[in-house]
């Protein structure tokens, strides 16, 4: 109970838990299945969802990266789990629905190879004595060999290279024994296998799943100086060179005092991560460029205003947009129409002409989107502000609701 | 206004439809049988479910909706909105009323009503898949009482079956008094009253428990504790995502005296 406690602590700051993206159906009445969404089975007093079973193997660290409590040089109780105890802890919970999976990292502990080989052994254990059939990621600790990375993609759904820091510079400042390339190599790696399998699939359903549910990375933001757009701009990177299906950001929370961190108390920049999570889902799902919402003359994405109204209030001269006959490409960008929405719209106005009564009753954020909408009648309202003083005007409107804006989650689903 | 009373059930209410239209009616208030029957001194009419007249309805709504649209409709009568019969009657009349599909006529209100009631529902029961706890009897048996508010057991009985395929387990909605029943082989139905109030006490849940399955409670709550990042606590947004109306259920929210 007590190891329990000490390697679920220190692996919750690893913000890269979702369990999407995989499908592994049941064979034979195995136990358990993903089904290619998420389930969040619990949420914690923070806000955050568990859905995963997210330990560390082990907080034992040979490394001593500053901004991490399992550090070396940190004195904390240390504590390991054997491989059978893994195994013994998944499949109880996950036989009682209390989780989806594991999320399975570590410290390292002797040598990369040594650390990643019990790794891949539960993994192993999980699939094969166990015929388990739920989520499982898998870290894949920099510098392990390919073989065993190659392994643990066929017994996991999910790979995660962590880079922790958006930039060389700061990654050799917090974490000496660390490098950029020791991170890339392995994404790179695993991005030519993950497609070699995908490939592979779909000639022969029956090849052996690799890391179905791709792989994702971590950036720790606000420890260091970097922009938004060095973040944003590495993110890019991932996205379009690496295939990597999330990147995540996690807000640095202070945990030790060094003089290259910020104090321990400095607040949790919470607000800003979840710009970057909105910002994120724009070039994700909404089809914008990452220098479109950050650019060198304004790098940094704006605290008080979600990245898409920035963006609006920047080109009102491509608003008001006709939700009768615009694109749906172009009624995406609209402020306060979700994606969803914007289809529900575009289906709708087959049936009618669409009023504002209508996308009000479709639950549309209709106060903040009615000044960039046109409804094929005249409608000229917009023309009358200018982009401070419209902001201005949504943000007395919607104060209420920003104050509530604290989480990752929250305003993205 | 004519009362129609119906079973309750989702055939019988699609018997009722087919009997109002044979009628002739329009101006027709659908009724549960178990419901009060004050409302006798108008016009009532009686309807036995017909398995033939709800598949002919049902028929006739398959050519007019996809399968998602039959769904929304189906998801509605499992949800907990005032009068569902009233949304859909309306639903109905609008989708039997034209010639092309209308179910993503969302400005029309019923239609929107509809889909409204469906997702609260599949809201719910994907909740329910979420927050479904098993625990272990000495028999093997993994069992979980919810009180959902609507009735969701039809909809998340396949992901449990398919999930759990290597487990005994029973599921009962303590609200509706019913619960599902997977026994390696098949699900089915079971109705009998699992808890009656009080005689659950804690002496008899460790009786019947498995002798590991408070360990793993324990453990399971140990767990969830240790997770929280008190530098973030925001217990508004746990409470979005995790109602309180749930907690009696959740082995994490149940405190140990
Ligand atoms: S190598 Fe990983 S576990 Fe070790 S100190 Fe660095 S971040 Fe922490």
């Amino acid at each position: 109970m007590a190891k329990l406690q000490i390697l679920a602590d220190a692996a919750k700051y690893d913000v890269s838990c979702s369990s999407g993206q995989s499908k592994r159906a049941n064979k034979d009445k195995g136990l358990g299945d993903s089904k290619g969404y998420g389930i969040c089975h619990a949420f914690t007093e923070d806000g955050r969802c568990v859905s995963l079973l997210k330990i560390l193997l082990t907080n034992h660290c040979v490394f001593d990266c500053a901004y991490c409590v399992s550090r070396k040089s940190n004195d904390v109780k240390r504590a390991a789990f054997t491989v059978e105890e893994v195994v013994d802890l998944t499949i109880n919970f996950y036989r009682r629905n209390y989780i989806e999976g594991l999320f399975l990292s570590s410290g390292i502990f002797d040598s990369p190879d040594y650390t990643m080989e019990r790794l891949v052994r539960i993994a192993k254990k999980l699939r094969l004595e166990q015929r388990f059939n739920g989520y499982i990621h898998l870290k894949a600790i920099p510098g392990a060999s390919e073989e065993l990375i190659k392994e643990a993609g066929l017994y996991a759904d999910r790979l995660s290279v962590n880079v922790e820091m958006p930039t060389e510079q700061s990654l050799k400042l917090l974490a000496p024994d660390k490098n950029h390339q020791d991170v890339i190599r392995p994404m790179t790696y695993l991005k030519t296998e993950i497609a070699g399998h995908h490939q592979e699939r779909k000639q022969n359903p029956k090849a052996p799943l690799f890391a179905p549910a791709g792989q994702s990375t971590q950036m720790v933001i606000g420890a260091t100086k970097e922009t938004d757009l060095d973040i944003l701009g590495m993110t890019h990177q991932f996205y379009s060179q690496l295939n990597l299906k999330r990147v995540y950001y996690s807000g640095y929370v202070p945990i030790s005092q060094d003089n290259r961190l910020p104090a321990v108390g400095t607040p949790v920049p919470i607000i800003r991560e979840n710009r970057l999570y909105q910002a994120d889902w724009l070039l994700r799902y909404y089809g914008f460029a990452f220098n479109e919402l950050v650019g060198s003359e304004q790098p940094n994405l704006a605290l008080d205003i979600d990245p898409k109204l920035g963006w609006a209030l920047q080109h009102l001269d491509l608003f008001p947009v006709d939700i009768n006959t615009a694109d749906l490409e172009l009624i995406k960008r609209i402020p306060g129409v979700g994606f969803q929405s914007a289809q529900k719209i575009v289906e709708a106005r087959r049936f009618r002409k669409l009023q504002p009564e209508h996308l009000k009753q479709m639950g549309i954020a209709y106060n903040r989107a009615q000044y960039f909408m046109a409804f094929t009648t005249a409608f000229s309202l917009r023309k009358e502000y200018t982009p401070f003083a419209l902001k201005q005007l949504i943000l007395a409107r919607q104060k209420s609701k920003y104050a509530r804006t604290f989480s990752t989650q929250l305003s993205l689903f | 206004m004519t009362t129609i009373l119906y079973d309750g059930t989702y055939e019988g209410w699609l018997t009722a439809v087919f009997e109002a239209y044979t009628n002739k009616l329009t101006d027709v208030l659908f009724t549960r049988q178990e419901a009060s029957t004050a409302k006798l001194f108008e016009a009532t009419l009686t309807v036995v479910m017909d398995e033939t007249k709800a598949e002919r309805v049902l028929a006739g709504l398959q050519k007019r909706l996809s399968a998602q649209g039959i769904m929304s409709l189906y998801k509605t009568y499992l949800s907990d909105i005032e009068e569902p019969e009233r949304v859909m009657w309306q639903f109905i009349r609008h989708v039997f009323g034209n010639g092309h599909n209308v179910e993503e006529d969302y400005g029309h209100p019923a239609v929107w009503a509809v889909r409204q009631a469906a997702r609260r529902v599949k809201r719910e029961a994907h909740r329910m898949q979420a927050f479904v706890r098993f625990k272990l009897t000495q028999d093997q048996l993994y069992y979980a009482i919810i009180e959902p508010e609507c009735d969701v057991l039809p909809l998340i009985s396949a992901h449990f079956e398919s999930r759990y395929a290597d487990q005994r387990w029973l599921i009962y909605d303590a609200r509706r008094k019913y619960g599902i029943y997977y026994d390696l082989e098949t699900v089915s139905t079971v109705g009998v009253d699992f808890q009656p109030r009080g005689r659950f006490t804690s002496g008899l849940m460790a009786e019947i428990s498995d002798e590991r399955e408070e360990f793993y409670q324990e453990l399971w709550r140990c767990y969830f504790k240790s997770v929280t990042i008190d530098a973030r606590k925001n217990l508004r947004l746990q409470l979005q995502h995790m109602p309180k109306r749930y907690w009696k259920h959740l082995t994490e929210q149940i405190r140990k005296e």
